[in-house]
């Protein structure tokens, strides 16, 4: 039988504050333990919180990004259960009242363009941390809780279960994390934790109107364990149904060394959270005027930002998408154009040399030593003929590791490019005369032996030779 | 609408509360008694009122994004039945 795969994504954000959700504390990542802690965020009795003002706007700003209604009423309800990362025994959410509902995102995904809708987004704080004792978690039989994550803002997207196969999902987090990026809400680095992936997987028999039972699978650290934990789950459930079993609707793990989902089931409580107002906390009216206020400081955003480069600065569709897909990329790019404006040119040594340094050495684009007026002056010193294209590479390189000038670094190495036609001819009188059986190849018409002599002269010069000098000059004298 | 003692064992348990037998009993009894008063209630014609949310006539309190004194990691810590490496010692969960 063939299934339909459905997918939908909870997918958590920490906010970029100053400060936590409900307290003064600093919102920090990295801290000595249960240093970033107050009465108010441990949750010692007689303690009240109260609403950072920056939360609720930024909720806004990211659900006003991602087409959502704002709400014009809101408020906030706890969430009860018992675990040691939490301090109260309740997490403070909000349950059917979010602060925005009814959004989408646009992907696309093999060509194929396709909206997802996004159900709410509403505002919470963030649980402590359990840190394990010992080697592994089997061994230690006590955890040791930091509670400097507890009651950092969090924002809850929901999607719609509009999903139908793991790289829809995948592209889907990858738009979210962009249109996020850009309004500058928070960092949503997955490593760090400042985003936070749950997938909700179910399948059903194509053409079957309701949805089979849907597996949670938690555990998600990056966009390759969503798709890699999607696919498993898709199978897990395709084959139990296959059997003759059921699924059932349970939480699962995903465990990333052994690349399958385990059940959480038994270990878990009853999912009762008991939900009711939080009554320390007083309603939320937002006015439209509040709402307009906050638009107005939303930049540019990654799917129109992609139209414009493609419109107006000529950029086929898939670098357009690349550049656009980071906000530090499509920043860089920008800043690069706005003084070299040869975009297509900019674009490939971003998407080419750039990004490839970027991964192997792990470094952010923000922190790299290469700047906008660094790789133009690079290109300028190729477009001048200073150095040659291969050359240029070397020197990128030597910036990216030294954070040299270009200049200074041709300089330096002596990398400037031979366009003296006297030196050339020289050498190509020299190798010509040294590699009589491949001018015969040439004149008896195998024009690729042009290559090889190319190649020699290269060699000789170390790439620096000026390349279409030496091609010029050796079709002048080899025809 | 009345509840058993299966409900009372299962909220119980949702609050981590132990109770005895007698207690179960007991409390059984005063839940019922509650819900017998929520039927009153039930009664009044409530077409029309939107849900309260707050019993006060408040809203919108909110705090500057500025960051204020925390405490010090002793006072944190100092009641903490067990603690190693400044972080509270909690039996193994997961």
């Amino acid at each position: 039988m063939n299934y339909e795969v459905v997918i939908g994504l909870e997918v958590h954000v920490e906010l970029k504050t100053k400060t936590k959700i409900f307290c003064s504390c600093p919102n920090e990542f990295g801290s000595e333990p249960n240093t970033n802690v107050c009465p108010r965020c441990l949750g010692l009795p007689g303690t009240l919180p109260v609403l950072n003002e920056k939360v609720l706007e930024y909720a806004i700003k990211a659900g006003l990004a991602l087409n959502c209604e704002i709400a014009e009423f809101s408020k906030f309800d706890r969430k009860n259960y018992f675990y040691p990362d939490l301090t109260k025994a309740y997490q403070i959410s909000q349950f059917d009242l979010p602060i925005c509902e009814h959004g989408y995102l646009d992907i696309d995904v093999d060509g194929n363009h396709k909206r997802i809708g996004i159900t709410r987004i509403h505002m919470e704080e963030d649980a402590g941390k359990l840190v394990h004792e010992g080697d592994t978690i089997s061994v230690s039989d006590s955890s040791l809780v930091d509670y400097n994550r507890a009651g950092v803002p969090l924002i809850e997207i929901v999607s719609e279960p509009d999903m139908r196969s793991a790289e829809e999902a995948k592209a889907y987090l990858e738009k979210l994390k962009a249109y996020i990026e850009y309004t500058g809400v928070s960092d949503v680095k997955m490593e760090q934790g400042s985003l936070r992936c749950d997938a909700n997987v179910s399948v059903r028999p194509f053409g079957q109107k309701e949805f089979g039972t849907r597996a949670e699978v938690k555990n998600l650290n990056s966009f390759r364990a969503v798709q890699k934990a999607i696919e498993y789950e898709v199978e897990r459930q395709i084959e139990l149904i296959e059997d003759g079993g059921k699924v059932v609707q349970e939480t699962r793990t995903w465990d990333d060394a052994q690349g399958i989902t385990l059940s959480l089931r038994g270990k878990e409580e009853a999912n009762d959270y008991r939900y009711f107002p939080d009554p320390d906390l007083t309603p939320l009216i937002i006015s439209k005027d509040y709402v307009e206020e906050i638009r107005k400081t939303i930049p540019e955003l990654p799917d129109v930002k992609k139209e414009r480069l493609i419109s107006e600065m000529g950029l086929p569709e898939y670098d357009a998408g690349v550049i656009t897909s980071s906000k530090g990329l499509a920043t860089f790019f920008d800043h690069t154009v706005a003084i070299y404006p040869d975009a297509k040119k900019v674009c490939n040594w971003l998407m080419v040399e750039f990004c490839r340094l970027l991964n192997s050495e792990s470094v952010e684009i923000e922190n790299s030593q290469v700047k906008p007026e660094k790789l133009a002056a690079l290109l300028k010193l190729v477009d001048d003929g200073k150095i040659s294209g291969k050359i240029a590479k070397t020197v990128f390189e030597e910036m990216f590791i030294s954070g040299k000038d270009p200049e200074a670094i041709v300089e330096e190495k002596g990398l400037v490019q031979i366009s003296d036609e006297g030196a050339l001819g020289a050498m190509i009188d020299k190798i010509i005369a040294e590699n009589p059986k491949s001018v015969e190849d040439y004149k008896s018409g195998n024009k690729k032996a042009l290559g090889f002599f190319v190649g020699k002269i290269m060699k000789e010069t170390q790439g620096q030779a000026n390349p279409g000098m030496v091609n010029k000059m050796l079709t002048e004298r080899l025809d | 609408m009345k509840i058993n003692i299966k409900d009372v064992e299962y909220v119980a348990n949702l609050a981590r509360l132990e109770l005895s037998e007698e207690e179960k009993t007991q409390q059984l009894e005063k839940l019922n008694k509650i819900l017998d008063y929520m039927e009153i209630l039930n009664k009044v014609d409530t077409k029309g009122v939107q849900p309260l949310a707050h019993v006060l006539p408040i809203n919108n309190v909110l705090r500057k994004d500025e960051v204020h004194e925390t405490l010090e990691r002793e006072k944190t810590l100092q009641n903490a039945p067990e603690e190693a490496q400044g972080m509270f010692r909690v039996p193994k969960i997961v």
